[in-house]
């Protein structure tokens, strides 16, 4: 006797309820607060925010609580949230050039004016694990320099060089808005700040392995690291009714400028060219690699020859997504039964077809043989 | 005698400050075939490009008489038109066989594509088809359900002239169809292409940098260097007695290669 | 049929309406031009890309107030994400939800269309994975939509070639191309070739939503609808050679259920709906309790 499978609705359920007993684990260790998160996890954070598209410490931290952890799975989480919040229209262009910077440094001139500053970084550090950390430790406060003369100014390195001609400057304010894929669907070819959202938003992890792959010769772009900046900017925006410009507070942004050689064309002399990198917070991995992709995503506009997967914008944006990328790579669990069993039925045929088609003449049957 | 099939005139290419194209000129008339050759980065191969419109051209124009006798500015055509003539009047052999066949498709699919292209629907005629012009190609009947993958580079080659000449076109263009092949297999496939254009009264413009191939199917050449045209003529005057020096060195190599 | 609260601090279906005016304007369109994919912004739903976002907005946009929503996944009402679709629009919508075809206005499918004949006024809206019926012949966006404006099909056909050549018919089964008014080739989504004639003069309207490519396509009521295919191999549908064993019908597309692991097998309805409603009226099969 065959009764056909019920009861989806209670092991949905109860599934949700098993998972949400896992998610807060044993009982007997304290539960983690939001706010722990958000100060002791800030560069997953950070990553959420980034990839998410939403400048939300506790949401993110929130949404990382509620995904056990699971990066792409916080990042659905703010992201869908961010869908039902009303759009009030865009800040005015923040000025990383008047960032205050926690951390900055140029890999292409020894000193400059502001300097370097190391701040907050992993670089230097030996990668032993410091089991002092299990118990819970204060960290000795860090001694801060004098500030030189020149603090408090702290001139982008591309500002400095695109002085003199040697770089190639800013594309000029076109006063077009600024296209959003996150409310337009992208047409191809898509120009470079709709490039520069997708690869933002894009997954670190792809990003990453996208930027290396031009450092080993799948579409070169002889970058330097003009320089990385880390601090906070101010926000402004200018509501339509007061028509000037109102400080809504302060981002903390990491902002990446590569200088890559360019030979010049017929119209233009050798120059440097950029490519650039900006996301939410501490992400110095991700900016630089999204400071190469850009680059290698301009081949084409540069007159340069495109082949590389990186040079190639409808392979890099249309793949870079994780939500796109998970959504589709984990729908296969979803039930194929109807499919399955069409494909079935043809290689069921097919096989009898090709048996046909080789059963030799005066073969003996098979219940002869049995 | 009779109008010319394809007008080209003054066409120019620049790829930043270095000249590809510099002013190209010259007229195909219909059964006529034109080398083109030269050095590599002499210019051929874009002068190809341009022709069949791959390559925007920064001037110039390419005049092509339609089958309704009327000429037309290529540029002028729409690209639903262009795309029309260029895979119904006219084919483009590659050097390249993997550019110019669908290398996971079967060699009937691919002779088979630009009938269905132009809405043939019936594929007991298509594959019949088919494997006729695999036949007049020379290549065997029971490889018709094997992909390019599976061929040798002197097959894909056959099977690319297949697959252009399925629709009956009258101009082909050939961007060095025999390079890269064994000495024997080179001399059997022009012979092949010989046969043909010479059956079908087909115009070719064929790009090679092998002046031997030139002298065998070639009526008219054009020698190209540094993107310009040198010297052109009759085949056989121009090899046989260059005028300019570039194009006697040239014919100098062969003879002492 | 229920009718929850809708779920507070969400619009009424879950889009605000401006997003839900935008995916209208895509739908006209897209009405408008049978089978032309219309790019639309497609939004971040709150259940993953692959899983229906795309025929959830579509559902969004259109479901009213006095709609009654029937949702099915491999032609059954009770897989779970059917139930998590239909769940969804319970809670942001509190519209009335069935699981009769004949009461629905609006159903949601994921691979089927329902054996019961559509009628006028019903809406049915397909979830696409990949609505390019070109994709896997051509991965460029840009050479597609060429392609698809210049109606040059002879790349599909030259697909349906190959699969005779090899196989001696298509072994297409499902997603099988369908040219619609004459005009556009079109990705039917992975239903099986077995639904293809439904689509065609059909009185409902079909609406296809493909949220992760942000695309939307449709097909007015009453449009033909045919199936790509050679003169001499013409378009067939797949035949199963024995009734439901449940209740008995024949011409539906079947589920093959496995009994045991000694070969132990049966076939019944996919379409639960239609299985359990001819029961009801007394129908039987051979395995029918």
């Amino acid at each position: 006797m065959y009764v056909a499978a019920k009861g989806g609705e209670a092991a949905i359920d109860n599934a949700h309820r098993l998972l949400a007993e896992i998610r807060r684990g044993d009982p007997v260790v304290p539960e983690l607060s939001v706010a722990q998160i958000r100060e002791q996890m800030s560069l997953l954070v950070d990553r959420v925010m980034t990839e998410g598209s939403l400048h939300d410490p506790d949401l993110a931290a929130l949404a990382l609580k509620q995904a056990r952890g699971d990066v792409v799975e916080a990042v659905f989480l703010v992201r869908a949230y961010r869908t039902t919040l009303p759009h009030f229209g865009a800040s005015e262009p923040v000025d990383t050039g008047a960032m205050t910077v926690s951390r900055r440094v140029s890999a292409t001139f020894k000193d400059l004016p502001g300097g370097q500053v190391l701040g907050p970084t992993f670089d230097y550090t030996h990668r032993l694990v410091d089991f002092a950390l299990t118990e819970g430790s204060i960290p000795e406060p860090a001694e801060e320099a004098e500030p030189g003369p020149d603090a408090g100014h702290c001139p982008r390195v591309t500002d400095i060089l695109g002085q003199a001609g040697l770089l190639e400057p800013s594309p000029p304010e076109a006063g077009a808005p600024v296209g959003d894929l996150t409310r337009e669907p992208v047409d191809y070819p898509a120009d470079r700040a709709v490039r520069l959202q997708a690869l933002a938003r894009g997954d670190e992890g792809f990003v990453l392995a996208l930027g290396y792959s031009t450092q080993r010769g799948y579409g070169r772009t002889h970058p330097f690291v003009g320089e990385i900046r880390f601090g906070t900017v101010a926000l402004e925006f200018v509501p339509e009714e007061l028509g000037f410009p109102v400080p809504l507070g302060e981002v903390p942004l990491t902002e990446c400028q590569m200088l890559n050689q360019f030979r010049g064309s017929g119209e233009v002399p050798p120059q440097f060219t950029r490519g650039y990198g900006l996301v939410f917070g501490q992400g110095e991995r991700k900016a630089m690699a999204m400071a190469l992709v850009d680059r290698s995503l301009r081949a084409a506009e540069l007159g340069e020859a495109v082949g590389a997967p990186a040079q190639d914008q409808e392979f890099v944006l249309a793949h870079c997504d994780s939500l796109q990328a998970t959504g589709f790579v984990e729908h296969l669990k979803l039930p194929h039964y109807v499919d399955f069993q069409a494909e079935l039925e043809l290689v069921r045929r097919l096989r009898a077809e090709h048996e046909a088609a080789h059963a030799e003449p005066g073969e003996p049957l098979r219940e002869a043989a049995e | 005698m009779s109008a010319p099939l394809l007008q080209v005139q003054g066409l120019t290419k620049r790829y930043g400050p270095r000249l590809a194209c510099d002013g190209v000129g010259f007229a195909l008339h219909p059964g006529e075939v034109l080398a083109v050759v030269g050095e590599s980065g002499s210019g051929k191969s874009t002068l190809l490009g341009l022709i069949a419109g791959e390559v925007a051209a920064d001037a110039g124009s390419v005049t092509y008489r339609m089958r309704d006798g009327v000429p037309r500015d290529l540029a002028a055509l729409g690209p639903a038109e262009r795309r029309a003539l260029m895979r119904t009047d006219w084919g483009f052999v590659r050097q390249d066989a993997a550019q110019g066949l669908r290398m996971a498709v079967s060699a009937g699919g691919n002779v088979g594509e630009r009938l269905m292209g132009i809405g043939e629907r019936h594929y007991g005629r298509i594959r019949a088809t088919a494997l006729d012009w695999l036949a007049r190609v020379e290549i065997a009947a029971d490889r018709v359900d094997d992909p390019p993958t599976r061929f040798s580079g002197g097959m894909r080659q056959r099977l690319q002239i297949a697959r252009n000449l399925v629709t009956g076109p009258r101009l082909v263009l050939m961007d060095e169809p025999t390079s890269g092949l064994d000495v024997s297999v080179q001399a059997r496939l022009l012979d092949t292409i010989r046969g043909l254009v010479a059956e079908l009264g087909l115009a070719v413009i064929i790009v090679t940098h092998d002046l031997a191939v030139a002298r065998l199917l070639s009526h008219r050449i054009l020698v190209m260097r540094g993107g310009r045209v040198i010297e052109t003529g009759l085949t056989d005057q121009v090899l046989d007695d260059p005028q300019a020096p570039y194009t006697q060195l040239l014919v100098a190599s062969v003879l002492a290669a | 049929m229920s009718a929850p609260l809708p779920e507070q601090g969400y619009n009424f279906a879950y889009l605000d309406e401006g997003t839900k005016r935008m995916i209208r304007r895509a739908i006209l369109k897209a009405i408008a031009i049978p089978g032309y994919q219309v790019p639309f912004a497609s939004r971040e739903m709150p259940m993953p890309y692959g899983w229906g976002t795309g025929g959830v907005q579509v559902t969004a946009a259109v479901l009213g107030r006095s709609d009654v929503l029937k949702v099915i996944d491999q032609g059954a009402d009770d897989t779970t994400n059917a139930v998590s679709i239909r769940r969804f629009f319970g809670r942001t919508a509190g519209v009335a939800t069935t699981t009769r075809t004949t009461e629905a206005t609006v159903i949601q499918t994921r691979h089927r269309i329902p054996e019961t004949p559509l009628r006028e006024g019903q809406i049915l809206v397909y979830q696409v994975p990949i609505p390019e019926p070109l994709r896997f012949l051509e991965p460029r966006e840009t050479e597609t939509r060429q392609l698809h404006a210049l109606a040059e099909y002879g790349l599909i056909h030259v697909k349906l070639y190959e699969d005779i050549a090899r196989h001696g018919h298509i072994a297409t089964t499902y997603a099988y191309p369908v040219e619609v008014a004459g005009r556009y080739v079109m990705d039917p989504s992975p239903t099986p070739k077995f639904d293809n004639p439904k689509m065609d003069d059909c009185p409902a309207l079909q609406l296809f939503g493909a949220g992760r490519e942000k695309r939307i396509y449709a097909v007015p009521p009453y449009t033909r609808v045919r199936s790509l295919d050679f003169e001499d191999h013409p378009f067939r549908v797949q035949r199963f050679d024995r009734p439901c064993a449940l209740c008995g019908a024949e011409g539906v597309y079947l589920d093959e259920v496995v009994l045991d692991d000694r070969g132990g097998r049966m076939f019944v309805c996919s379409d639960t709906d239609h299985c359990e409603g001819r029961r009801a009226e007394g129908f039987t099969g051979e395995q029918a309790a």
